[in-house]
């Protein structure tokens, strides 16, 4: 038999909605078939009633409650149910308050008070993100690959409308008022200007012009695609319409893998009509290597060419006949097979100079070979090789074990984003490799004397375990053909 | 170029997407960096999400969007019967929510029907209209949104029921809203007991004719005016409008006390206002309308311009896609119950209300109500967070409508459809619960969020658009 309890607590008041609260925790009491707590005001007294309550007089400013129990014994329970309910209400809540993450770029930017954008969601996301950046008047960086490539042309059509700049997408290296963005290098500020569609190209410029004691603006990145026929070069010509606006740019270079010929023309003619001289130093077959343009760049500037560093030993070469390249830099391993291939002929890779010279997954194979481990196909579903050397140095140990290699050419790019200490797990590995054989190992070892990683103490390192380095990659790719073609023999 | 510097100037700030290494390294170089809390968007937006981003028309067309609407001052300058203002002729009844047959109806909305079918003397009794709007003979529905109205919960307007006139000054375009009659059983709520029919008997006698004097005596009251004044004053204009009706009554009194009416009859209707707390819901929800309407039509325009349900389908209009509605299955809200009622007795999501989420208060501005919170299940910072990541999926701010709380930021407006999809965040709307039997009323509160799945539909639509205007 169930057991009505009703109570007028006359000048008790509580809000509406924290009623409703109360009546519902007093009704999850044990015990408690009903429960209701409410001011007294015409509708909860018609509410009331409708539940079967018997309510005495109560005017609106009087809080009712109304429980119906099990029995008699729930009665104590459920009225402090009631009490500490009231009392829960009253408290309200506790805790600081923390403020949500922002979930979009143009949520970020906004709270940002504007500034630079970098882009690293997957490629099918990239351009909404990169879209959020334009419509705030900022700038971006898209180091996101695989972007269509028509979803590239269209935010870069947009951003010129717009004053603004794409870099990317793809874009792994920039250098923004001495700050590196992605994979760039520590640089002291100075009078050189970059526009770089090739990543670790534009990293080796920043090496060599350091060691030349010449500083760098800023280095704009603009992505491997942006002098395809496709793109046009829209972000080449904004940066170096930003560049020859900055009154500290007094030289400008652009780096490249090869562009499309009317596009280079285009933008050489565009460059042409800039106060600030412009030089281009484009990749390609029978085209200087950057080693070169940087020389010619340093004439530019009155500047004397210094010998490019290099530690170690001249390596020794070995039996063998075949150069075997294992990059972690796109450009770097470009640069070489265009260098080596004047010499050495066909080269196989998984970035071949020509189509029939593709490489199999394996990653193996007689003759000369040269891998850019850095490749979107090999980077899929892991870090890059800058970050993790797993796999290029699993890769070291077969190539060495290969008695048809005479020489071991290796690239190690040192900045922001890269590995803290690479010579830590390149050295033991370059030492294992030699212990054998005594396989050559030549090194090119790009970096700047401020990076964090310590340029002379990382290319000591690897010289004290077998390696000759050099920190032009042209220069070390020389060596390497040399050791190939001249070797023991 | 407001954010861009020369080359060889430091970023003043970086804001960082996708993955946090570059984050982290900037962030070692002493530049501040925001960054974002990025999550893939919702299935299948990917493509459409990039079309619509690179439309060359949306960015524009967003801007020209909300600047209409927050141009519109809603000013109210009549109250008239639905047969005089809309032309509504015996048998034609607007409902809430995108269209529906009587078929689907769910219980309010027929209750409503019912009721409001006795109350213009087509039946003798509310049961003998179901077998009238059954037939369909003679009778017809049109949602309030077609003909410039919005009615709250079942938003059921008949001709003889006298609306709110609202006009924005500048373009003469006006929106309509009927009176609101109070809580618990009536007939917005599905009730349609004799006592819900002599109420709206007494508002279509006593209390339009009087409200319709006083309106034409008066200075035009601005209801956007007392909307950016109720936030100030603890109501988010669509579960809270206690102050919004004390300001109404202040305005208008002096016009009421010299109406023609008896002092008996002024009496009356202002105990009938001042006790209902909701009194001023049905001319927030008409100004919401008149700015939201003046965002419609903008091609390449991802806002929504008007959220609303029918008990049965939950609907959005979208600027950039004229008239259509995109609909999905109305929720059920998570809340608090009168009386014995619980979840099994609410009918889902029902009403126009939700033009007040659409423009930026109700729950989007849920920080300005603590007084209400508890509605979330709830404390004063989920609020605030509730206002906070309602920002995440808006145009811009409203500055007409500050949140003290949040440092008076503006309210949270123009819902981005690419937005919603991008984050997955719903729109966070406040509602009541009507009991999902016809003729019950009221049986709870709480907090909704539209179906997700209509977002993308909205979504796809625009995308198809501008590869048609691509195309061109």
């Amino acid at each position: 038999m169930t057991v009505e309890h009703v109570e007028i607590r006359p000048g008790a008041y509580a809000d509406s909605v924290a009623l409703l609260q109360v009546s519902r925790d007093v009704a999850a009491t044990p015990g408690v078939a009903a429960a209701q707590v409410a001011m007294a005001t015409e509708l909860n007294v018609e509410v009331l009633q409708g539940m079967g309550f018997t309510l005495p007089t109560a005017s609106p400013n009087d809080m009712v409650v109304a429980l119906r129990l099990d029995d008699e014994d729930a009665l104590t329970a459920a009225l402090a149910a009631v009490d500490a309910a009231l009392a829960a209400a009253r408290k309200g809540s506790s805790g600081g308050e923390v403020v949500a993450p922002p979930r979009t770029t143009a949520s970020a930017l906004r709270r940002a008070g504007g500034g630079l954008a970098l882009v690293s969601v997957p490629g099918a996301s990239a351009l909404v993100e990169a879209m959020d950046a334009l419509d705030a008047g900022s700038d971006v960086m898209i180091f996101s690959d695989n972007v269509p490539v028509e979803q590239e042309l269209a935010m870069k059509r947009i951003a010129r409308d717009r004053g603004l700049l794409v870099m990317g997408p793809d874009c792994g290296t920039a250098v923004v008022g001495g700050v590196g963005l992605g994979f760039a290098n520590t640089v002291t500020p100075g009078r050189v200007g970059i526009v770089a569609a090739s990543g670790t190209g534009c990293q080796q410029i920043l090496a060599l012009l350091d060691a030349a004691g010449v500083g760098v603006a800023a280095a704009l990145g603009v992505g491997g695609r942006d002098l395809s026929a496709a793109i046009g070069g829209i972000s080449t010509a904004t940066a170096l319409e930003r560049l020859d606006a900055d009154p500290s740019v007094e030289h400008i270079v652009v780096v490249s893998k090869p562009p499309a010929p009317e596009v280079a023309a285009a933008v050489e003619k565009f460059a042409a009509d800039l106060s600030t001289p412009v030089r281009f130093a484009l990749l390609g077959s029978g085209q200087p290597d950057l080693t070169t343009q940087v020389e010619a760049l340093l004439g530019d500037l009155g500047v004397a060419v210094p010998e490019w560093p290099t530690w170690g030993t001249p390596a020794v070469g070995v039996d063998g006949s075949a150069l075997r390249g294992l990059f972690v830099g796109g450009t770097l391993c470009d640069e070489a097979m265009l260098l080596a291939a004047a010499e050495l002929g066909d080269i196989r890779s998984n970035i071949p100079l020509s189509p029939e010279l593709e490489l199999d997954s394996s990653l193996l194979s007689p003759g000369h070979l040269m891998i850019d481990f850095g490749d979107d196909g090999l980077t899929r579903g892991r870090a890059h090789p800058m970050i993790d050397p797993t796999l290029r140095l699993e890769h070291l140990t077969k190539v060495a074990a290969d008695p048809e290699t005479a020489v071991i050419l290796m690239d190690v790019v040192l900045g922001h984003g890269a590995q803290d200490d690479p010579a830590a797990d390149l050295a033991p590995a370059i030492a294992a490799a030699r212990a054998g054989r005594a396989v050559p190992v030549v090194v090119a070892c790009v970096g700047t004397t401020s990076d964090q990683q310590g340029l002379a103490r990382q290319a000591e390192t690897l010289a004290a375990a077998g390696a000759e380095v050099h920190l032009s990659n042209a220069a070390a790719t020389r060596r390497a053909v040399a050791l190939a073609t001249g070797g023991a023999r | 170029m407001s954010t861009t510097s020369l080359p060889s100037q430091s970023p003043a700030a970086v804001a960082a997407v996708g993955a946090d290494m570059f984050a982290a390294s900037v962030e070692a170089q002493a530049v501040p960096v925001e960054r974002v809390d990025w999550k893939p968007p919702m299935d299948g937006t990917v493509d459409d999400l990039a079309t619509v981003a690179a439309d060359p028309l949306r960015r524009d067309a967003n801007a020209l969007a909300v600047s209409r609407m927050l141009d519109v001052q809603a000013l109210v300058v009549g109250v008239a019967p639905a047969s005089e203002l809309l032309g509504l002729e015996q048998g034609q009844f607007l409902h809430a929510g995108p269209p529906i047959e009587w078929s689907r109806a769910s219980g309010p909305l027929r209750g409503a029907l019912m009721g409001a079918a006795a109350f213009e003397d087509l039946v003798e009794n509310p049961e003998d209209a179901e077998a009238l709007f059954a037939s369909g003979a003679n009778v017809s529905l049109e949602p309030c949104h077609h003909r410039s109205a919005v009615g709250p919960m079942a938003g059921v307007v008949s001709p003889s029921m006298w609306m709110f006139v609202l006009e924005d000054p500048a373009t003469g375009r006006r929106t309509y809203c009927s009176l609101n009659e109070g809580l618990g059983k009536v007939l917005r709520y599905g009730a349609y007991s004799p006592e819900v029919l002599e109420r709206l008997r007494w508002m279509r006698d006593v209390l339009g004719p009087l409200l319709a004097e006083g309106v034409a005596a008066a200075e035009p009251m601005d209801a956007t005016a007392i909307l950016g004044q109720m936030l100030q004053m603890g109501d988010e204009a669509h579960n809270r409008n206690r102050a919004g009706t004390l300001m109404m009554l202040r305005d208008l009194a002096p016009a009421l006390v010299r109406s023609s009416r008896s002092s008996d009859e002024i009496a009356e209707a202002f105990a009938f206002m001042g006790g209902n707390d909701h009194f001023f819901l049905n001319i927030a929800m008409p100004a919401c309308k008149l700015a939201l309407d003046a965002a419609r039509d903008v091609p390449g325009s991802t806002m929504v311009v008007a959220m609303a349900r029918n008990g049965t389908d939950f609907g959005i209009q979208v600027s950039g896609t004229g008239d259509q509605w995109f609909t999905g299955p109305a929720q059920l809200a998570d809340g608090l119950f009168l009386g014995d009622y619980g979840p099994d007795d609410a009918n889902p999501d029902i009403g126009d209300s939700a033009i007040t989420e659409t423009a930026g208060i109700g729950g989007f501005a849920m920080a300005a109500a603590p007084a209400i919170v508890r509605f979330v299940g709830g404390t004063v910072p989920d609020a605030l967070a509730t206002s906070r990541r309602m920002r995440e999926i808006t145009i811009t701010e409203n500055n007409r409508w500050p949140i003290p709380v949040l440092d008076f930021a503006g309210a949270a407006t123009g819902i981005d459809v690419t937005s919603v999809c991008r984050t997955g965040i719903l729109p966070q709307i406040n509602t009541g619960m009507a009991g999902k039997v016809a003729g019950v009323g009221q049986v709870g509160a709480g907090l909704v969020t539209p179906p997700a799945s209509i977002f993308p539909a909205a979504l796809a639509e625009l995308a198809r658009r501008t590869r048609e205007r691509a195309r061109a």
